[in-house]
């Protein structure tokens, strides 16, 4: 009984157990690897995905799906730059964009729990309304920031060592997992996406739940489309064009479960490290990035089968 | 007649953290039914699920038709005759019944399917049980009735030599149980071996040959039912001595009227009007379609009115959602608790708290502890099995499935209750319990709705009985009154 009990054990934890071989095989195969500098590096890289995966856990909880969150990177990033460029003070540009990701998120809970739309079909549609609002207001050519202050947000180091972006993915993670496990409202996002009739007989508000799983990730899109913005010193209007699928990867990679009411936010995380380990390790070893991608691509689906087998 | 065609001897099969099967095993014989009776838990659906091939067992024997055999998948096993109708039809609805007939084993000719031989075929088979079925027309529509003989034909298909029926007529109206009974005759007669799986231990004496018992994963007694008589079934079932089937008490003389309903309508119920009194038990009879369930979530805010009122101790109240309704303390307890009673990826305690949140909550965030004294507390006064708290609702049996969805009621501090067919598909012993508790609820001043389709459940509890058809209230009965005769003549 013992083995089958540490076999149980193991298969709930895989995500980590699958990160400490990762690195300690990468770290083998290349000791750069381990360098400070690179794991930095690695940390900094990966807040991105994370925040968006971050996101996406909550929303995936529930039952759904939100594809839009690239674009709304964008247009956040975007609109800050815009009204940086016209002088705005940073600070009240930050909340503005915060403000955006939050309608944006409301704009698609809107549709999915009043109207129950299905959330794969109404993210589509706002992805491209998002994106092209995006090259509308950019005229399809990047604005740059030269606010140094905003500038730390993606290139700020705390102490001089932590990197801002890598704080603010911690702490996100940190409320997040709050949220969802000692808070009601994490109760009803993990009832909704086990049981939504179940759910809706015990009295949660299936509509409101919903709704505001949305609009946390577009906040969590709009953090990261500032973090991104800040990085590069600019608004790109194709900025976070792809990156909704290492989200969902990361997701599923850290044990969440597309059907829904199934997943921890902390193995999201877990899983957006071994993404941006893989990522760098790739790139350290030269490889092409064409084969990157085929190769992400084959994890993913790893991962994906691991999951289901694992039933 | 009579000859042994499968044996399972010895049957040892255990999962983590709990052994089901324990020298569990049963005969069936050809042209005999055999009834196979246990408790939630004692191991009959796990038996099953290793004589299909979806289980393996870790040890002993299965002999068919005097080979050893071991099935690794249930295609196996219905391709050697052994067949298993489940509680929950696995039929395809907008396919036509010889479709679903012949599902994955379809009869071709030249390269194309062979349509008209399927469809000849399956009026052949239909016509073996005597059922007037056209096998071109969609399954969609069919009373669950029919469809069970659409999943017997299909069974025949197979030629079937063993067929296992899991609670037949669990979801099946008065009528059309001797139907069923009617069709499990001609199978006898066709020398079918028959495996009955049922709580009713009335249909056991009326329909099977021999009883074979299972409690705790282990086979108690294997006898022709001549031999038996209901209590010492029960005994044998429950390893002890169940006194009193109905434990009634009466209501309490306070009748404060909690809840009443006035001229209640919509889509599907008609002109509904009820008085329900503070530690009253209402009961709502009727047959499956009767519109019950509709008129306990439209009371609940799961359906929408369309004119008619309800009210509250005296105020009238519009309830829109089952959120208003639990604030005006009145619960629904769903009659499909694995449907959307509830959520069974989660564990026991966040299942109980569910609708209860609040009570647990200081400044935004919940109170572990609080939670785990409330939950253990429930545990222990409604007697839930469970090795713990956090173990998943899905891996428990039905009947500690249904008290964890009375104790979520429970905790959301209700005045009314209005409780859906709460002791179906559930055993003996854990019906006794309910009984009990809904005593109790009573006692303590709660008016109870008591929605139930099993007529001794209704007429043993119940202060006041209220009996619907299509949609409308038939007919009253104050308790005295009330006979079965009685309420099936108001439906007629």
């Amino acid at each position: 009984m013992k083995t089958k009990q540490l076999g149980r054990l193991a298969n709930e934890y895989r995500a980590v157990i699958i990160l400490i071989v990762f690195t300690v095989t990468l770290g083998v195969i290349n000791p750069r690897f381990l360098h400070v500098g690179n794991v930095t590096n690695v940390l900094n890289q990966t807040s991105i995905n994370a925040l968006l995966a971050a996101g996406l856990t909550i929303v995936i909880l529930t039952g759904g799906i939100d594809i839009s969150v690239g674009s709304i990177l964008a247009f956040t990033g975007a609109t800050a730059a815009i009204l940086m460029s016209h002088d705005v003070n940073v600070v009240l540009v930050v909340l503005l964009a915060l403000l955006i990701g939050v309608v944006a998120g409301g704009f698609n809970g809107l549709f999915i729990s009043r109207w129950n739309l299905q959330p794969m079909i109404v993210t589509l549609a706002t992805l491209s309304i998002f994106r092209g609002a995006t090259y509308l207001i950019t005229n399809g050519s990047p604005v740059s920031v030269r606010s140094s202050l905003f500038r730390t947000i993606g290139g700020g180091k705390i102490f001089g060592v932590v990197p801002v972006p890598v704080v603010i993915m911690i702490v996100l993670f940190a409320v997040g997992h709050y949220v969802l496990t000692r808070t009601p409202f994490g109760r009803h996002i993990y009832a909704v996406g086990g049981n939504e009739e179940a759910a809706f007989l015990s009295g949660v508000s299936v509509t409101k739940t919903k709704l505001k799983a949305y609009v946390l990730s577009g906040a969590l899109a709009a953090i990261a489309g500032l973090i991104l913005t800040s990085r590069l010193a600019s608004a790109q209007p194709l900025a976070g064009q792809g990156y909704e699928l290492d989200a969902i990867a990361a997701a599923v990679i850290g044990g969440t479960s597309l059907k829904g009411g199934q997943g921890r936010i902390l193995f999201t995380i877990i899983g957006a490290l071994i993404i941006g380990m893989l990522n760098n390790a790739l790139n350290l070893m030269d490889v092409s990035s064409y084969y990157q991608t085929v190769i992400k691509g084959l994890v993913i689906l790893a991962a994906v089968l691991l999951d289901a087998r694992s039933k | 007649m009579g000859e042994v065609i499968l044996e399972m001897k010895g049957i040892v099969k255990s999962f983590p953290g709990v052994l089901a099967l324990n020298g569990a095993g049963l005969h069936v014989r050809r042209g005999e039914v055999t009834a196979l009776l246990g408790e939630n838990g004692a191991g009959k659906s796990t038996l099953m699920k290793i004589l299909t091939g979806v289980y393996k067992k870790d040890s002993g024997q299965i002999l068919y038709e005097g080979n050893e055999v071991e099935f690794s998948n249930s295609r196996q096993a219905s391709e050697a005759g052994i067949a298993i109708i489940h509680q929950e039809l696995n039929l395809i609805p907008h396919l036509r019944i010889y479709e679903n007939v012949f599902l994955g084993r379809e009869l071709t000719k030249s390269g194309g399917l062979d349509i008209k031989a399927m469809v000849e075929r399956t009026r052949e088979l239909l016509g073996r049980i005597n059922v007037q079925l056209d096998p071109t027309r969609e399954v969609k529509g069919l009373s669950i009735a029919m469809q069970q003989m659409v999943e017997i034909a299909k069974a025949l298909s197979l030629n079937a030599k063993v067929i296992v029926m899991d609670e037949p007529t669990d979801t099946l109206p008065e009528e059309e149980v001797n139907s069923l009974f009617g069709i499990v005759e001609e199978l006898k007669k066709q020398e079918k071996g028959i495996v009955y799986i049922t709580h009713r231990l009335g249909e056991v004496f009326r329909i099977c040959d021999r009883a074979t018992v299972l409690r705790d994963g282990e086979l108690v007694a294997e006898l022709p039912v001549g031999e038996l008589d209901y209590d010492g079934l029960v005994r044998m079932m429950v390893g002890r001595q169940l006194t009193e089937q109905f434990p009634y008490t009466e209501s309490r003389v306070d009748g404060e009227v909690v809840l009443r309903v006035s001229h209640l309508s919509n889509e599907f119920v008609h002109d509904v009007s009820f008085d329900l009194k503070r530690g009253q038990v209402l009961g709502i009879s009727g047959l499956a379609g009767a519109g019950r369930t509709e008129l306990a979530k439209t009371i609940y805010g799961a359906l929408p009115v369309d004119s008619g009122s309800v009210e509250v101790l005296g105020k009238r109240v519009s309830i829109t959602s089952p959120t208003a309704a639990i604030r005006h303390g009145i619960f629904y307890v769903s009659e499909d608790r694995k449907g959307d009673g509830l959520v069974l990826s989660l564990d026991v305690k966040s299942n109980i708290t569910l609708s209860g949140l609040r009570k647990i909550t200081r400044h935004g965030s919940l109170d572990l502890r609080a939670e785990n004294l409330i939950c253990t507390a429930y545990k222990a006064d409604l007697q839930i099995r469970t090795p713990s708290l956090t173990q998943l609702v899905r891996n428990l049996s039905g009947g500690n499935q249904q008290k964890i969805a009375l104790a979520k009621g429970l905790m959301s501090d209700p005045q009314v209750l209005i409780l859906d067919e709460p002791t179906r598909g559930i055993d003996v012993g854990a019906k006794k319990e309910i009984y009990t508790l809904i005593n109790a609820l009573k006692e303590s001043g709660k008016a109870i709705l008591l929605i139930s389709s099993e007529m001794p459940e209704i007429l043993g509890l119940s202060d006041h009985i209220l009996v619907m058809h299509e949609g409308r209230v038939r007919g009253q009965f104050a308790r005295g009154d009330a006979t079965q005769e009685k309420i099936m003549a108001t439906i007629v």
